[in-house]
């Protein structure tokens, strides 16, 4: 392994609209907390995406930045090669779609996504919009999924996925689970951002890069956490 | 005294007495209250009140009810103004406005973005003045994106005079359908919405750390439009070359931006610098923005910052040396979602003595620790300013956080 972590962050020029910036923030304040070094890369669309990352993380955006970060991800390559390397990936809302085989443009006219995940995705007749809270599939070990969802997609899981979780509160994938994920991609539509309301989640993602850590002080994300799983999940 | 048919003097006076009802009864300032009384009974009412008046529409993410209040101000000087002074910028709030004022010969109205093209195709107002785009409210709001498409089709093929700031590109792009544009080069200090150009997608060059900087598409044509009207520091430069020191009693860039394009929009009424000027210097706040309030000699600056790019020009405002207090909510009016505050660069902050409140300062809290500045949690508004000695405090707050903490405050404006 390298000297530093090196963290990706994926087209913010096109894929950043919904706050997803703090997952970057947040992964690289869990691995600092720990005295691992990180560097962050911002890959903006018309650069190339570097194949030498750790952990990868994609965001939320617009249907027609959506599109084009596809093509250009598609174009580029950069982001298969760091996959099949053992590269991890968080990828987010529209950058969740995007991993699949196909999403919902515009119109709702079908686009191609970059393959990287067993879903596909289209739009769905209404927008879900609210918190959402998610039992975690068991096989990764994680409290409850917490976070705000806004988008208008359905996505199907193929047999090449599992599903990151099954919800309690909110619409998901649509089909009563959250997210998926496969090998060391997970996808999910959860903004707040994701990580910063799931720093186990966090961790999850730096583990697969770097192995066994040790706890830190979670006081203000569990205070958050605790608020926010308590407002939408009455006793 | 007025040239409105029967039906639409009588929904607009009915409109009146429940504004005047509201207000009374303690409900609100009644300016929507009134207007919707007055469509129910005529629906276009609206198309009947605009067409009696020379109109200017003023639509943005963020300083429309500024921008709305500096215009009004300025055409003061030709002659008497109905506007919607309180951000009521729908279609109720318009009729409202227009009908408390019916004689009035101006008339300037701040417009929600999602409802410039409506608006402007029931008032076909002559002028358009159009200033930035940015992330907002993302659970209700249209994308930005899509939004400035919806201008571009609602300008296009109509005569009106559009005031358009040419540092934003998506503006630029929204703008650019109008028959007749007058491009204020007002400055853009949030770059997060631009980077890639809205005509083709293609990556946007411009000069990293200048607020008004040139900037062109790398892949096809689309490209700033000489201004005609430049904010440069402290002052506005005229389309004659002429320089005029704003000095303006609102604070910071952002107003002195939303000062040119009012002066670009007062020249267009016919109206030159010279006389509008002073007009603007006398603005000294708005709805209750940029104000005062003191209680037991602490001294708080209120400012509102609904989204990243306005938290960014409230910074700009505050004084490093002063005690800072941010309050946030997430009610419907706020967003429900509070992702964006990770879009807000806090590490400005460090350093300072900084108190959050508010209904989500959990989020706010986090949000500071990962960002490492210090700061003090307390449960409500009052409780920080107990806690900090008397003198000069800085607030910065979300639209209903800022609007509990004036009413507590009282409603001066």
């Amino acid at each position: 392994m390298q000297s530093s972590l090196r963290i990706v962050w994926i087209y913010p020029d096109l894929l950043s609209t919904y706050g997803d910036q703090g997952n970057v923030l947040v992964l690289e304040q869990r691995a600092r907390r720990r005295g691992i070094p990180v560097e962050v890369v911002h890959v903006r669309s018309s650069d190339p995406v570097p194949e030498q990352g750790d952990v990868y993380l994609i965001g939320g955006g617009e249907d027609r930045p959506q599109i084009l970060g596809a093509e250009r991800l598609r174009r580029d390559g950069g982001l298969h090669r760091a996959i099949q390397r053992g590269a991890s990936l968080l990828a987010v809302c529209a950058g969740y779609q995007i991993m699949g085989s196909v999403f919902g443009g515009e119109e709702g006219q079908p686009v191609p996504g970059i393959g990287l995940l067993d879903i596909s995705s289209g739009r769905g007749e209404r927008r879900s919009v609210g918190e959402l809270a998610a039992e975690v599939h068991p096989s990764l070990g994680l409290p409850t999924l917490t976070g705000f969802e806004n988008h208008m997609g359905v996505t199907r899981l193929g047999p090449g996925v599992t599903p990151l979780s099954r919800t309690l509160v909110g619409t998901g994938n649509g089909d009563g689970t959250e997210g998926c994920f496969a090998g060391k991609i997970i996808g999910t539509y959860l903004h707040g951002p994701a990580l910063a309301r799931n720093p186990a989640l966090a961790d999850l993602l730096l583990r697969w890069a770097v192995g066994p850590l040790p706890a830190i002080d979670d006081t203000w994300y569990e205070r958050l956490r605790n608020e926010r799983l308590g407002a939408v999940l009455k006793p | 005294m007025s040239q409105l048919p029967l039906r639409a003097q009588l929904a607009s006076a009915l409109g009146r007495t429940a504004a005047t009802l509201s207000r009374a009864t303690g409900r609100g300032d009644g300016s929507v209250i009134g207007g919707r009384v007055g469509l129910l009974l005529e629906p276009d009412l609206l198309r009947k009140l605009a067409h009696e008046k020379r109109l200017a529409l003023v639509s943005a993410t963020n300083g429309k009810t500024t921008t709305t209040r500096l215009i009004a101000s300025a055409l003061q000087e030709l002659g008497e103004v109905a506007t919607n002074a309180f951000g009521a910028n729908m279609p109720a709030g318009h009729v409202s406005a227009l009908s408390s004022n019916k004689a009035a010969p101006y008339g300037v109205l701040e417009v929600d973005e999602k409802y410039l093209p409506e608006v402007l195709d029931t008032t076909e107002a002559g002028v358009v003045v159009l200033m930035n785009l940015s992330r907002d409210q993302m659970d209700r709001a249209a994308e930005i994106w899509l939004l400035a498409q919806k201008w571009r089709r609602a300008l296009a093929g109509r005569p009106a005079h559009v005031i358009a700031n040419c540092d934003d590109p998506l503006v630029t792009w929204g703008a650019s359908t109008a028959a007749r544009v007058t491009w204020v080069a007002g400055g853009q200090r949030w770059h997060e919405d631009s980077w890639c150009c809205p005509e083709c997608g293609g990556p946007l060059d411009r000069a990293e750390g200048i607020v008004n900087a040139d900037w062109a598409c790398r892949e096809c044509t689309f490209s700033r439009p000489e201004p005609n009207w430049i904010l440069d520091g402290e002052d506005a430069i005229d389309p004659y070359g002429h320089r005029w020191r704003l000095d303006l009693q609102l604070p910071g860039t952002a107003n002195r931006s939303n000062a040119v394009i009012a002066l670009a929009t007062a020249a267009a009424f016919g109206l030159d610098p010279q006389r509008a000027l002073p007009r603007l210097r006398e603005v000294k706040s708005v709805a209750g923005r940029y104000t005062t309030v003191e209680r037991d000699g602490r001294v708080m600056k209120l400012l509102l910052a609904k989204n990243p790019a306005g938290w960014l020009e409230a910074f700009d405002v505050t004084r490093p040396d002063r005690p800072i207090v941010l309050s946030v909510n997430a009610q419907g009016p706020d967003g429900r979602d509070t992702s964006w505050l990770w879009d807000v660069d806090y590490r400005i902050l460090a350093g300072r003595r900084v108190y959050v409140t508010g209904e989500r300062r959990l989020d706010l809290a986090l949000r500071l620790d990962v960002a490492g500045v210090g700061f003090t949690l307390v449960d409500n508004f009052g409780q920080a300013v107990g806690a900090l000695p008397p003198g000069d405090i800085d607030v910065i707050a979300n639209y209903t956080a800022f609007q509990s903490i004036r009413t507590e405050f009282g409603r001066a404006v």
